[in-house]
């Protein structure tokens, strides 16, 4: 397959998967607003003391961002597999590995991307500094798809299982756990000073490795599932 | 040519079939006969390569179609259980969205005019969800008018549609024999398409 046709095969996939989101509003709504009242229980719970959410902050907003990421991973493949979309796209001269890269970005863009956009709001509201914040949205932003490639492999082996929801979230959660400890990381150093390149060299190694594995991981676990 | 040998499988522990021989040459409807559970749609998706056969081989132009998916894919197109068709997307939407995954330019005009052909003229811009079951069904059937594929593959292609689609179906089968295509079917209903060679295999016999 030439190149061209592979790109194309990525966005028809991306376009009709943001179309499909857009005409459904409230999921995308619903792993936002998720993500905000997380974090915003936070305070409630510890109490309003600035110094003492500064420093709980990175660790609560990356945590509440990977468990929305979780929650908006449900959807990825289902829908698709209920109504035997999935079926079709098994079916197609497509190579499946590019059509998951193009599902799962959009899947980021809806999910992931508004959390990036969402963070800085939510680290002010813990009394995150102007530097932190940048460091926080820019290891959200690494972080995010990260999270969306190594999720749809686990997405994609837990379709049609009973209880799907708790196993995915069993077999995901655990390998969030380095851009968990990376990316809270980062802003952490930060904040301390110590400078965070670091912790960004190692955030970006786990994208870079989860885009080119996650893909084929998840195509054959799809095949693996419709079986 | 579609050709099968000796294929078998399995669900669960239970042997569904095995030792399935057939060939289907262009021009030719293999019609796929048995009760409930006796394995056909099993055998349709074993044919399109959804499922792997437990024994035996699928071949398309004499060779196996795991070793050729993308040239055997692109002369496939395979109607199944679930029509999937997006409840937000309307008829029009579905069916250019279908063309452009499976890599097919489509433009509006064509697929309008499938719809048209189909019965859901004025139908088109509404989002499918309100359509009933069988207005469902036949914009999923939409796609037969546009496929370029060679081989079909339809699991009960006439459930849920009303007298006057499936004699337009039977048109659109037969159509597609006279342009040497090729059809596997699986259906309840007996019906008769006009001058094609059928060949008939009885499942669970």
């Amino acid at each position: 397959m030439s190149q061209t046709g592979a790109l194309s095969a990525i966005i028809r996939m991306l376009k009709r998967d943001l179309t499909l989101a857009v005409r459904r509003m409230s999921d995308v709504l619903a792993t936002l607003f998720f993500f905000v009242i997380v974090v915003s229980l936070f305070p409630l719970g510890v109490g309003p003391e600035l110094e003492t959410l500064r420093i709980i902050a990175p660790g609560v907003v990356w945590v509440a961002a990977l468990l929305a990421s979780l929650l908006a991973l449900d959807r990825l493949f289902s829908d698709d597999y209920r109504d035997g979309s999935l079926e079709q796209m098994l079916l197609t001269p497509q190579p499946l590995t590019l059509l998951v890269l193009g599902k799962v970005t959009a899947h980021w863009m809806v999910s992931g991307a508004p959390l990036v956009l969402m963070a800085p709001l939510l680290g002010m509201q813990l009394g995150l500094s102007w530097d932190a914040l940048q460091v926080l949205m820019a290891t959200l932003l690494l972080g995010t798809p990260a999270m969306s490639l190594i999720g749809a492999v686990g997405a994609a082996l837990t379709l049609g299982v009973r209880g799907r929801s708790v196993l995915m979230a069993l077999l995901v959660l655990p390998l969030y756990v380095p851009v968990l400890i990376f990316g809270a990381g980062a802003v952490e150093a930060s904040i301390s000073g110590l400078g965070a390149e670091a912790h960004f060299s190692l955030l970006g190694a786990v994208l870079v490795l989860a885009l080119v594995f996650a893909p084929l991981a998840t195509a054959a676990a799809l095949r693996i599932s419709m079986e | 040519m579609l050709e099968v040998q000796g294929l078998a499988a399995e669900r669960g522990d239970r042997r569904l079939f095995s030792g399935i021989d057939f060939t289907v040459n262009p021009g030719e409807m293999l019609y796929v006969s048995g009760a409930n559970g006796s394995g056909k749609t099993t055998l349709l998706r074993l044919l399109c390569g959804l499922v792997l056969p437990e024994e035996g081989q699928v071949l398309w132009n004499g060779e196996e179609i795991r070793s050729q998916r993308e040239a055997f894919h692109s002369q496939l197109c395979y109607f199944g259980h679930h029509h999937a068709i997006k409840d937000e997307l309307s008829g029009l939407e579905n069916l250019l969205l279908v063309a452009g995954l499976a890599g097919q330019s489509l433009s509006e005009n064509e697929a309008l005019t499938a719809l048209e052909q189909i019965g859901l003229g004025g139908f088109e811009d509404l989002p499918t969800k309100v359509l009933s079951q069988g207005q469902k069904r036949r914009v999923a059937l939409a796609r037969l008018l546009l496929t370029p594929a060679q081989l079909w593959i339809l699991d009960e292609p006439f459930t849920a549609l009303d007298s006057a689609a499936i004699d337009s179906l039977r048109v659109t089968l037969s159509d597609h024999l006279a342009r040497q295509g090729m059809i596997v079917l699986t259906t309840h209903q007996e019906v008769v398409i006009e001058n094609a060679v059928v060949k008939q295999i009885r499942m669970g016999a």
